[in-house]
């Protein structure tokens, strides 16, 4: 029997388990262990020094779910670097001895479905592609609502007046979206969780400190490589706003991309790769509709996003905003990172006093 | 009985401590090394602030900042707690009103913080690499057999200064024991290396950023004298060296200890204070974090470094 396993970024693992344990019945699902230092630390010794850090954590759960029985891998690619992922982590697993298959659903962003449909072949030549679609069509309403009520907790969270509720409250959540079997309880339990995210009482003034989140798609979705970076926010009473999830780059990102273009046209011409022109234009939208301030984040040797970094900072400058830039590594220090967060909010609300 | 204000700054080298009166005037203040132990050093530092103190004041709010911030202010149960960024920045403004660019090159770190109206609208600190800043020099001081506190003059009676590939620490070492082999005079090296602190800090620290005028240079590099002449060389402005300026972080903080005030009333003393920390690695699960706990007369007061919340 076929085991399959995926890397994980985020709550993702949720439909990705969904989608793939329903179109494919007859093969074991494994999820791989959340990730913790251990991940990148095994991540870390077994891929390039120089290549950006979502290829090692991603590796790192690769052999995380080798170890716990899985022989298919899933993995994704895109617009940069992340294309090649999948190919130089099945050689570097091969090399490690371990017999597996790393298959890439996507390459360069586009979802191709006569290659998709081979490559699902290649799994389970049985599968029925009815039941894959409709599936499929589940999956990405359950990304969706995931997104939409991730949404809603970021601008309020920082203002709960009890502690903890909405983080209590996710976690039900989650455990609730990963017991859903049809499209209708799907609907069900988004409206009831939403509902009950809406009931919780916050505290919102109107003089709050609102910032934007811009950033390289995984190390901004995966928050243990941004070393919880939304959530220490929150503790200080911020109101984030973060443009990139799931669905933004599996539906939003192909149309968007012009409006983008026309949008930030005195700031870039031609598609800089990945996310790096989306988050020109963010920067600037942020900007006009007043933000308190803007974090960059991405991994290290992040070649589009080191590409967008002097154009946004020529940006916030036009507009006389803050922003801070972060390049997570491996090895970085979580006390700098705080320091630097810190100075930052104590920044924002001085000039709020003002 | 008149009021008082202690602000402590716990570096990576040194630790600076000052007492403030109610208009922001320093009644006294302190410089010692923090020698890798920054508890011994707090309470050496508040012994020599106590025989310096005069009678006539009490001690109305405690402030830390600095590396160890966090640690001495739960020694000193200090009111407030802030990042030295913020203190800086604070502390400077308090003198120097209209400033705009503060440079601060320290042991470990090096920032720029742009101010506009008497409010920090930017700032930038080092990340990833530490070349260029204050061990960077004593470093190089040390191979060369020159004093760093010497290294200024060096600087100054250079003609030529010589070019050092200064990107990284450990490999300027390499240019430097290139160039010395040469035969190139210590005065032009000693130049060419506080040359290559101030090019390495503008690409670094200061890229895209625009500084402007008065400028103010601090932090413990800003008393050599080689790198504020190649500053104002570069930069085609005046610096501006404070000779407090290795206490502003302390000021700072002791200002801002002062807008926090609570009422109570603190104590110099706390020579009889038991203050152990205890590390250990839990097993737990697989992040395997490394938990501190800090007792302070053998009563838990807290815990860090746990990353799933059980600490």
């Amino acid at each position: 029997m076929t085991k399959i396993a995926f890397p994980h970024m985020g709550d993702y693992y949720i439909p990705a388990n969904y989608l793939l344990s329903h179109i494919f019945p007859n093969t074991k699902v494994i999820k791989a262990p959340k990730i913790t230092s251990k991940t990148i630390e095994l991540g870390t010794k077994n891929s390039p020094e120089f290549i950006c850090t979502p290829f090692k954590y991603t590796l790192g759960t690769m052999i995380e779910s080798i170890n716990k029985g899985a022989d298919t891998l899933i993995q994704m690619g895109g617009g940069c670097r992340y294309g090649y992922y999948a190919e130089l982590q099945e050689k570097i697993l091969k090399d490690l001895g371990y017999n597996c298959k790393v298959i890439n659903l996507v390459t360069e962003g586009t979802t191709n479905f006569k290659r998709i449909n081979n490559l699902l072949k290649k799994i389970d030549p049985k599968f029925s592609k009815i039941k894959a679609i409709y599936h499929g069509f589940i999956t990405f309403k359950m990304v969706k609502y995931m997104d939409q009520i991730d949404n809603y907790i970021r601008e309020n969270i920082g203002f709960e007046i009890e502690k903890g509720s909405f983080e209590n409250l996710k976690e039900a959540m989650l455990i609730a979206f990963s017991r859903v079997k049809s499209y209708r309880k799907l609907k069900k339990t988004y409206q009831r969780y939403m509902h009950k995210f809406k009931n919780i009482k916050v505290h919102k003034p109107d003089n709050r400190i609102r910032i934007g989140i811009i950033g390289e798609l995984y190390t901004i979705m995966e928050p243990f490589s941004n070393y919880f970076l939304e959530k220490q926010l929150a503790q200080h009473h911020i109101e984030i706003k973060r443009f990139t999830n799931v669905h933004y780059l599996l539906f939003e990102k192909a149309h968007k991309y012009k409006k983008y273009q026309q949008y930030a046209k005195e700031y870039f011409k031609y598609n800089m790769g990945a996310d790096a022109s989306d988050n020109i234009a963010r920067a600037k939208y942020l900007c006009e509709k007043d933000y308190d301030g803007i974090i960059h984040i991405k991994s290290s040797f992040c070649t589009p996003e080191i590409g967008a970094m002097p154009i946004i900072s020529n940006i916030v400058s036009t507009y006389q905003k803050p922003v801070l830039f972060f390049s997570f590594d491996s090895a970085t220090s979580e006390t700098g990172i705080k320091t630097r967060l810190e100075a930052f909010y104590d920044m924002l609300e001085m000039r709020k006093e003002k | 009985m008149k009021n008082c204000y202690l602000g402590v700054d716990i570096g990576s080298i040194s630790t600076k401590g000052v007492i403030i009166d109610e208009d922001n005037n320093v009644i006294t203040s302190s410089y010692i090394w923090t020698e890798g132990n920054p508890v011994h050093a707090v309470k050496k530092l508040l012994n020599i602030l106590k025989e310096k103190l005069p009678n006539n004041y009490q001690l109305k709010g405690i402030g830390t900042t600095g590396s160890a911030r966090k640690l001495i202010g739960l020694m000193l149960k200090a009111n407030i707690v802030k990042n030295e960024i913020t203190a800086h920045a604070i502390g400077t403004l308090n003198f120097y009103p209209n400033i705009r660019t503060i440079l601060e090159i320290g042991g470990q770190d090096s920032k720029i913080i742009l101010i506009k109206n008497g409010i920090i609208t930017n700032y930038a600190m080092n990340t990833l690499c530490a070349a260029g800043t204050g061990s960077f020099l004593s470093s190089q001081a040390k191979r060369l057999g020159v004093k760093v506190e010497e290294f200024g003059d060096y600087a100054l009676k250079s003609k030529n200064p010589v070019k050092i590939a200064a990107r990284c620490t450990v490999f300027a070492e390499s240019d430097l024991v290139h160039k010395a082999g040469v035969g190139y005079l210590k005065e032009d090296i000693i130049a060419g290396l506080c040359k290559s602190v101030v090019l390495n800090y503008l690409n670094n620290i200061g890229k895209g950023k625009k500084i402007i005028g008065p400028i103010i240079f601090q932090g413990g590099v800003s008393k050599n004298k080689g790198v504020v002449k190649y500053f104002k060389e570069v930069l085609k402005e005046d610096i501006i060296v404070d000779p407090n300026g290795h206490l502003m972080g302390a000021i700072g903080i002791a200002i801002l200890a002062k807008r926090n005030k609570t009422g109570h009333n603190y104590s110099l003393e706390i020579n009889n204070l038991k203050f152990v920390t205890k590390a250990f690695e839990c097993n737990k699960c697989p992040n395997v974090c490394e938990i501190l706990k800090i007792y302070r007369n053998d009563e838990l007061v807290d815990s860090w470094g746990s990353k799933c919340g059980k600490y």
